[in-house]
Parts: structure tokens; sequence; C-alpha cells
């Protein structure tokens, strides 16, 4: 209990995961989900740093860099599509979000 | 032991941080709930002596996305939530207790410090010899095994960059 393992690492990503998982399954603002889709994304990297810290290899940190990498693209162009629907809809309600053109 | 109840302390904050981040009814709140979540997370990252990691998780993270997060909420201007403003005043008295928290700790560690005063000479010492190894380790793999990944990583910002600009400008 008091030796912390690789294990507990993996326990505690997963827990932060379900919680992004719940956060999009139930949300209905759409900026709320994309802070979940963050939370599960530093999930992965928690992940990806304990195996790193139990392996003594670097790799997994360097993987993590790019998830970070591409964490900031999604952001960037998620919130940018946002923005542009809100600018037509005046919503950002997911569930007013049922057309592919206006 | 002191990795234990670091462990166990940052991870029932990065949960309950995360917790609130969907939970709450405001977005502005929940957008700062999410600052709080990432820089437990670097604390984490930190235990893990991913000290690279820790410092681009403030950078990116709490610095960028977070702050890119905030400008949309207050673009979007959502009317409603209006359970934000029945009374400012309800979370004074817990705020005044966190803070009271926080002053005891200060004051322990002082106290404690102040009482044993070689305990600190030494970890200082111990920790001086090793930093930024985790730095040079990180950048030597991501520019020589892992030096296309980069690339392409940086062609994909770009790309997103352009994309965002197109899509948020009104007329181009």
């Amino acid at each position: 209990m008091l030796e912390i393992t690789t294990a507990h690492y993996m326990v505690l990503s997963a827990s932060l995961f379900m919680i992004g998982v719940i956060g999009v399954m139930v949300r209905r603002n759409i900026i709320i989900i994309f802070m979940s889709i963050e939370l599960m994304l530093n999930a992965v990297n928690i992940n990806l740093a304990a195996f790193s810290y139990q392996l003594e290899h670097v790799v997994g940190q360097v993987f993590a860099v790019f998830v970070i990498a591409v964490a900031a693209a999604e952001a960037a162009v998620g919130l940018g599509i946002i923005l542009a629907f809100y600018r037509n809809k005046e919503t950002v309600n997911i569930d007013e979000m049922n057309v592919m053109r206006w | 032991m002191g990795e234990a109840i670091a462990f166990y302390g940052l991870s029932a904050f990065i949960l309950g941080f995360a917790i609130l981040v969907v939970t709450t009814r405001n977005t502005v709140h929940s957008v700062l709930f999410l600052v709080a979540n990432f820089m437990f997370v670097a604390m984490l990252y930190v235990l893990l002596s991913a000290e690279f990691l820790a410092v681009i998780q403030v950078l990116v993270y709490t610095g960028g996305i977070v702050v890119l997060y905030l400008f949309v909420v207050m673009l979007v201007n959502l009317k409603g939530s209006p359970e934000a403003h029945e009374d400012p005043r309800r979370l004074a008295r817990t705020g005044l207790l966190l803070s009271g928290a926080v002053l005891a700790e200060f004051a322990a560690i002082i106290v404690y410090s102040a009482a044993r005063p070689s305990s600190g000479a030494t970890v200082s010492d111990a920790g001086l010899s090793d930093v930024g190894g985790n730095v040079e380790q990180v950048g030597w793999m991501l520019y020589t095994n892992y030096l296309i990944p980069f690339e392409v990583a940086s062609i994909l910002l770009l790309v997103a960059m352009v994309g965002a600009i197109v899509l948020a400008k009104r007329e181009l």
C-alpha cells in the first residue's frame, strides 16, 4: 500500500480517463466536452510517464510530448469550429447541432 | 513513505478537480478547475522524474490551451447560468477556510525547517547534481531517433494554426 508501483499510476490514469468519458457522455455543452477530451489526453500522458519511469527509458516522455502537440492542434481547430458554428447558430448545445451544412 | 503521501495527495486533487470540471454548471469555473487539474498533473510528472514534461504541461496546457478555452467561453457569451449570480458571497466562508489551511501549511513548513536547519542543505546538495539530465535525454531522443515524427508534429501544428485562422476569421 505504501509502495507506489506502476499499477497505482495506471489506476489513477484509468480513473481520470473514466471521468473524461463520463463528461463526454453526460454533458451537453460542447466546450465542456472538449475539456473532458483534454482530461482523457492527460490520463494517457500520465500512463506514458509512469511507464517511462518504470522502464527507465525516456521514449514514453517523447510520445507524451507528441500527445501534447496533437492536443494543442486539436484544441485550436476544435475551438475555431465552435466559434464558426456559434456565429451561425447562436448555440453551444450539441443537441441542436444536427446539420452538416447551413 | 514520502512518495506514497505525495502520490495519494496529488491523486486526490487530480480526481477531485476532474470531477469538478465535469460537474460544474458555470463554464468559466469549469475552465479554472481545469487549470488546477493540469497544475496537479504537472506535479505528478515531477514525482515521476519527468521534469521536461512537467514544464511543457505548465507552458502548453495551462498557459496556452486553457487560455484559448477561456477566450472561447468569453466570446460565445452564454446567456443563462443564472445560478452564478444569486448570492455572490456564498463561497466566501469556504475560501476563507481554504486560505487558512494554506497559511497553516506554510507556517508548519517554516516551523519544521527552522527546527531542523541541516535537512534543507543536504537535500539541495543531493538534488543539484542531476538537474537537467531529463531534459537532455528527452531532447537527444527527440532529435535523433524521433526526428521525423517531430517534424511531422511541427507540420501538424502549422496546418492547425492556418485552419484555426481560416475558421475563426469572418471573411478572408
